[in-house]
Order: structure tokens, then C-alpha cells, then sequence
């Protein structure tokens, strides 16, 4: 069954190949969403005969591609900068897609109970002050779990991720220290702690590694069945990352500015799962090829109203209706 | 019938002029199409450093010979330095060297001197599959053998060991977590050594018979001919063999980068996390963003190549002193 399939896709994929070169549009960027991404540009072309081909190489690898006009459009986990949209020729508008949360992953000898941690907490650990899983700090949070006298083993990504860039996001929010020493950024200078190269390198060293934290998306978490940390969010409120802590951390924002370039980490609302955060596409204001710009704003729109029915299945959470309002107001925009 | 009767005339048109009659033989096609190949490698090594240059630029600039003692790497306030890396590159490939020249050539000198014929030739096949087994395979290898093994043994008995002896306690200091600059050099050696074995286990074949004979018949025993006549004699070989493995530890990425923990922070123990420069190329280039942090690592890259041909100069230079010695004993 799956050979036929397997044939079949091959020669389908030969045909369109084939038939419609000229409607194909390049785009590359975050890693993170690349699951979804492909199964709706599947999805996209079996309906209408548009081929978008996506690499998921990185979400500053996409802004590259996009400055240097390599691609069609690009995906990023962390919104442009100012001097990063400047850059571009064309002026790139950012469209959320779907969203997503970055989750804490630990091994701790003899705890089986699921651990709760609080942002400032989490801060001090990756700066290395707090050091003792037995730290009253961490025990004032987890009353009731007899926490060892372990090192703490910081993991952390070795590899430029927009993962590390939606994680430091929110340690800057939380902790001043942080900002101040650390900052935020996809390639940070840890103070402390070992590098895993991607999700599967830190759930690897962490998974090995007695005493150890680390971070993941909640996405790869999920389907490699580990467990995580509850964080408290801005309410005061410890909240297991779900998609419904996801989804509540995108309902609570107040309001979505004119240019989509927004940071939901640590917001409000008592179910919000706090290190959560929206990933964009990167579309470029002006499409001179008419055919090209059709394809492009047509996917939008689909990916809008249809597409969003995915997100669940693969383990995103949908935008809320309000932003997909907004959304279709700037698809006008592209010109 | 037809393509005889046209090669006919132009077998007598070439033969009557020089050039053309050389370039029928073969000879002057041969000479410029390996010409052309020669020089291909001219050119590629030119547009490498040329490339390696021009790209730097911005980060050489900004930071001029500071770059290489800076040790911080920050790529939020873009300020880069090269040395936490250019030290974990050195260290791992000098401590690999230490275990596994001894290993290798101790080896060599068996498998070339001291065992049977079949038997050699089995081992040494074996030693040749290992030099082609790929790098991400004793990465993945060491992950799950070599790092447990440094965590729960190996570490923790260094600690014991020399973790009291004044000067030697600093290497073995702090934390142990597995992964570390020595995780690292354990399998660089492990990588090298079937280098070092193949390489010098061929200088010393070379060794004329000769000089065993003659040693022998004198009435030095097997081991003193071996030691004092033949390993000399192959110096060069050894040498040669040693500075193979060297650089190809100093290149190593994908082994490295898994099992050396890409900690940017410089530690004296080896058994803390460090990083070596084909390592953060590997783990930061794709997603380094911006015009100094590319900049950087394309200097680091160069940083390599100059370390490399620093090495090589190094290794021309001791086998000229070596030889001069040599001939002046004789």
C-alpha cells in the first residue's frame, strides 16, 4: 500500500514537474512550522496545481534567502528587526500563521511528579545562580516533592533556532538580570551549560544526563512522549503547556499591532501558557509577476480559512479569529 | 572502409610537423590536460582564501588581531573572539595525539615487524575499514558508549586519581557530565589512530632488508633491530603518519560537535564542555544572521586554514632538521 503510494506521489511529482515549471514559488525559513507548512502546500496544490516548494532550514537562513532575493517568500519563529526589514528590497509584511510554546524538559534522579517552575527561577537556572535542584527557590514552588541535592545540568540549543529565540524572548521578559547580562536572540552566549545540536540533541543530552534541564518545542515534546514543566504565567497561575494554554496565551493579547510584530510571552490570562509565541510568514509587499502574486495571495486566504483547521491534528494551535480578521485585511496590501 | 581512408591523409599531414606529430602521440595532450588538472588545484586553493578574505572583512575590521585573543562570543551585542574555540580545537587534537600516536605506532611496529604474514594482513585490513567508517557513526557510537562511560567511570576515576596532585587536579576539576574536551579527544584518536597505523606501518615495510640483517648479524635480538635500525630508519614515515592524524583531528566537525557539549565558555579541566571551530561553523552558520556574526565564522574558518598550513610548515620543518640530523650521524 504504501509502495503504490509512495509510486504514485513519485509520478504525480514528475508530471507537475512537467507541466507547471513556471508556477512554482521557492520559499524557506523556520524549521519549527515545517510540518504543517508542507502538509498544506500538499494540500494547496492537490486543489489548485500551485507548487510550493519549502525548506526548512532555519528562520535566519529564510531572512537571508529573502534579503538576498533567492526566494518568493520566507518563515520565521522571531519576527524581523527594524534593521533586518530595512535590508530587504522589497518590504517584506508578516502574516502569523499558526502558534506555538517552547516547553521545559528535565531529568531529576528519584522525581516522577511533574515539576512546577517559576519564569525568574528558570532565568537564575540558565544563568547559573541557582545551581541545587533542592534550591529553596525551586522547593518553595514544588511543595510536596522531595527534590535531590542534584547538580543542575543546563542544556541548551547548540545550533542558531528561533526555539532559543522564543525561550530567551521570554527570560528577558521575566528576569532583568537576564536582559541585562544574556538578552535575546536565536544564538545567545549562554553562561552555562551544554549545547545539543536541534530538539533531538538537547532531548538526547537531557534524557542521558541526570540532574539536567533543557528546552523544546511543546511539538517535539509531545510526539516523543517526555514529560515538562508546569511555568507560572503572569496570573500567577502554574499552567501545564497544552494547546489550550497556547491558544489562551493568543486570546489574551490585547491587542495585535498594525505590523504583526508581536511577542505574547508572559501574558496574561490564568490559562495561558506563558512561553508561547506566534510563527510568521515573511511576504514580500510587491510581487511583480502577477501569476506568482495570485498563487501567493490565494494561498493566504486558503491558509486562513481552511489551512487553520489543520493546526490541531499536527499539534499547533489555530489562530484566533480576530487575528485571521486581520490577516485578510493585509493580503490587500500585497501589490 | 570510409574512416581509414580519411585517417589516412592526416596521419601523413601530422607527421610532417613537430608539434602536431607530438600531439598525435599523445604526449602534448597528456601534459596539458594533467597541466590543466595541477593547476586546478592552484586555483582552487587562491579562491579559497580569496573567499575566506573578502567575506571575513567586516569581522576583521571590527576586531583586527583581538579576534583571536577575545573570549567572548555574543552574537546578541555582536562581539566575537576567536580563542575559546582555537583553544578547544588545540586541545582535543593535541590530547588525541597523545593516546593515539603511542597506540599507533606500537601497533604499526607489530603489525609491520612483528606478526605473521596472513595474520598482519587481516588486522591490517581491518585497521583500513576502520579509516573509512564515517565520523557521524563514531559520533553516534561515542554518544551512547564513550560519554556514559566518562560519566559514570572514566570520569569520576580521573577525579580520584589526580584530583589531589597539585597541577594535575585543575585538568580534572569541576562537574563531570560525559560529554568534554577529553570525550572529544578520546574519539578524535580513536578516528586518527587508524591513520597513524596504515601510514607508518607502510614507511616501515619500506625499510630496505638490509638493515635488519645487517643489525641481526651483528647480534642484536629482534626487538633491537626492530627499535633502534627499522623505527629510525622510518622516522619520516612515523612523523608524516603523525601529522596526518594531527590534521585531521584539528578538521574533525560532526564526531566533535556531538559529543563535546558546544559550551563557548573556555574551562581548564578537560573534562568540562568546550567547542572547537569546525564545530560552532557547523552548529552556527545556518541561522547566523546579520553582517558581523557571518563575517566571524567565516574568519574562524579562516583562522583554520592558517592554523593548517601553520602545521604543515611545522611538519616540513622537523622533517628537515630530522634528515639533517640523520645524515650528519651517518
Amino acid at each position: 500500500m504504501k509502495r503504490i503510494y509512495c509510486a504514485a506521489s513519485l509520478v504525480s511529482l514528475l508530471f507537475a514537474g512537467l507541466a507547471s515549471a513556471a508556477e512554482t514559488i521557492n520559499a524557506a525559513g523556520a524549521s519549527f512550522p515545517a510540518p504543517i507548512y508542507q502538509k498544506w502546500f500538499e494540500e494547496y496544490k492537490a486543489k489548485t496545481g500551485v507548487a510550493i516548494n519549502y525548506q526548512g532550514n532555519g528562520s535566519s537562513a529564510g531572512i537571508k534567502l529573502l534579503t538576498d532575493g533567492t526566494v518568493d517568500f520566507a518563515a520565521s519563529d522571531v519576527p524581523m528587526t527594524d534593521d533586518q526589514i530595512k535590508a530587504v528590497k522589497i518590504k517584506p509584511l508578516h502574516f502569523p500563521t499558526v502558534l506555538g510554546a517552547v516547553v521545559l524538559t528535565y531529568n531529576i534522579p528519584g522525581v516522577t511528579a511533574d515539576v512546577q517552575l517559576s519564569g525568574p527561577t528558570i532565568a537564575d537556572i540558565y544563568l547559573g545562580a541557582i545551581t541545587k535542584w533542592n534550591d529553596p527557590r525551586i522547593a518553595a514552588d514544588n511543595k510536596g516533592i522531595k527534590l535531590p541535592a542534584t547538580d543542575i545540568v543546563v542544556v541548551h540549543r547548540s545550533d542558531g533556532s528561533g526555539t532559543t529565540g522564543i525561550f530567551t524572548d521570554y527570560l528577558a521578559k521575566v528576569s532583568p538580570a537576564w536582559e541585562k547580562k544574556v538578552g535575546r536572540g536565536n544564538s545567545v552566549q549562554w553562561p552555562t551549560g551544554l549545547g545539543g545540536a536541534q530538539n533531538a540533541g538537547v532531548a538526547g543530552l537531557v534524557k542521558q544526563t541526570p540532574g539536567s534541564i533543557g528546552y523544546v518545542e511543546l511539538i517535539y515534546a509531545v510526539q516523543n512522549k517526555m514529560g515538562y514543566a508546569s511555568v507560572k504565567n503572569a496570573a500567577g497561575k502554574f499552567v501545564k503547556p497544552s494547546f489550550e494554554g497556547v491558544t489562551a496565551a493568543a486570546a489574551g493579547m490585547k491587542e495585535m499591532p498594525e505590523d504583526f510584530r508581536v511577542s505574547i510571552a508572559n501574558g496574561p490570562g490564568d490559562k495561558t501558557y506563558p512561553i508561547s509565541s506566534f510563527t510568521w510568514m515573511l511576504i514580500p509587499s510587491q510581487i511583480s509577476d502577477p501569476a506568482k502574486k495570485k498563487a501567493i495571495t490565494g494561498f493566504l486566504t486558503w491558509m486562513l480559512t481552511e489551512g487553520q483547521k489543520d493546526a490541531q491534528a499536527l499539534s499547533y494551535a489555530p489562530l484566533p479569529p480576530a487575528v485571521v480578521a486581520k490577516e485578510k485585511k493585509q493580503i490587500a496590501l500585497i501589490k | 572502409m570510409a574512416s581509414t581512408a580519411a585517417a589516412q591523409p592526416q596521419l601523413k599531414k601530422t607527421g610532417s610537423t613537430g608539434f602536431l606529430s607530438r600531439l598525435r602521440g599523445g604526449d602534448e595532450v597528456a601534459r596539458l590536460i594533467t597541466l590543466l588538472f595541477a593547476t586546478s588545484v592552484l586555483i582552487v586553493t587562491a579562491l579559497l582564501i580569496t573567499e575566506l578574505w573578502v567575506s571575513s572583512g567586516p569581522s576583521r575590521e571590527k576586531f583586527g588581531f583581538s579576534f583571536l585573543t577575545s573570549t567572548t562570543w555574543n552574537p546578541v551585542t555582536d562581539e566575537f573572539g576567536a580563542w575559546p574555540f582555537l583553544y578547544g580545537t588545540i586541545v582535543t587534537s593535541v590530547v588525541a595525539l597523545l593516546i593515539s600516536v603511542p597506540i599507533g605506532v606500537g601497533a604499526a611496529i607489530y603489525l609491520a615487524e612483528l606478526a605473521g604474514g596472513a595474520w598482519s594482513d587481516a588486522l591490517t585490513f581491518l585497521v583500513e575499514l576502520l579509516a573509512s567508517v564515517p565520523s557521524v557513526i563514531y559520533g553516534l557510537l561515542a554518544i551512547f558508549t564513550i560519554v556514559p562511560m566518562m560519566r559514570e567511570f572514566i570520569g569520576p576515576a580521573l577525579k580520584t586519581v589526580f584530583g589531589s596532585v597539585p597541577l594535575v587536579q585543575d585538568l580534572v576539576a569541576g562537574p563531570v557530565y560525559g560529554v568534554g574536551y577529553l570525550t572529544a579527544s578520546i574519539v578524535l584518536a580513536i578516528m586518527i589512530f587508524p591513520y597513524i597505523i596504515s601510514v607508518s606501518r607502510e614507511a616501515l615495510m619500506a625499510v630496505p632488508r638490509e638493515q635488519r640483517e645487517a643489525a641481526l648479524a651483528l647480534g642484536a635480538t629482534k626487538w633491537e633491530s626492530t627499535w633502534q635500525i627499522v623505527v629510525p630508519f622510518a622516522r619520516l614515515g612515523i612523523i608524516g603518519s603523525v601529522f596526518l592524524g594531527f590534521a585531521r583531528a584539528l578538521g574533525e566537525t560532526m564526531a566533535v560537535t556531538m559529543v563535546i557539549g558546544n559550551d563557548n565558555n573556555i574551562h581548564a579541566s578537560l573534562l568540562s564542555p568546550g567547542n572547537t571551530i569546525p564545530a560552532i561553523l557547523a552548529s552556527e552558520f545556518n541561522e547566523a544572521s546579520g553582517k558581523l556574526h557571518p563575517s566571524a565564522l567565516i574568519e574562524l574558518g579562516l583562522v583554520l586554514f592558517l592554523l593548517t598550513l601553520i602545521l604543515n610548515g611545522l611538519a616540513r620543518l622537523l622533517i628537515l632538521v630530522t634528515t639533517r640530523k640523520g645524515s650528519a650521524r651517518a
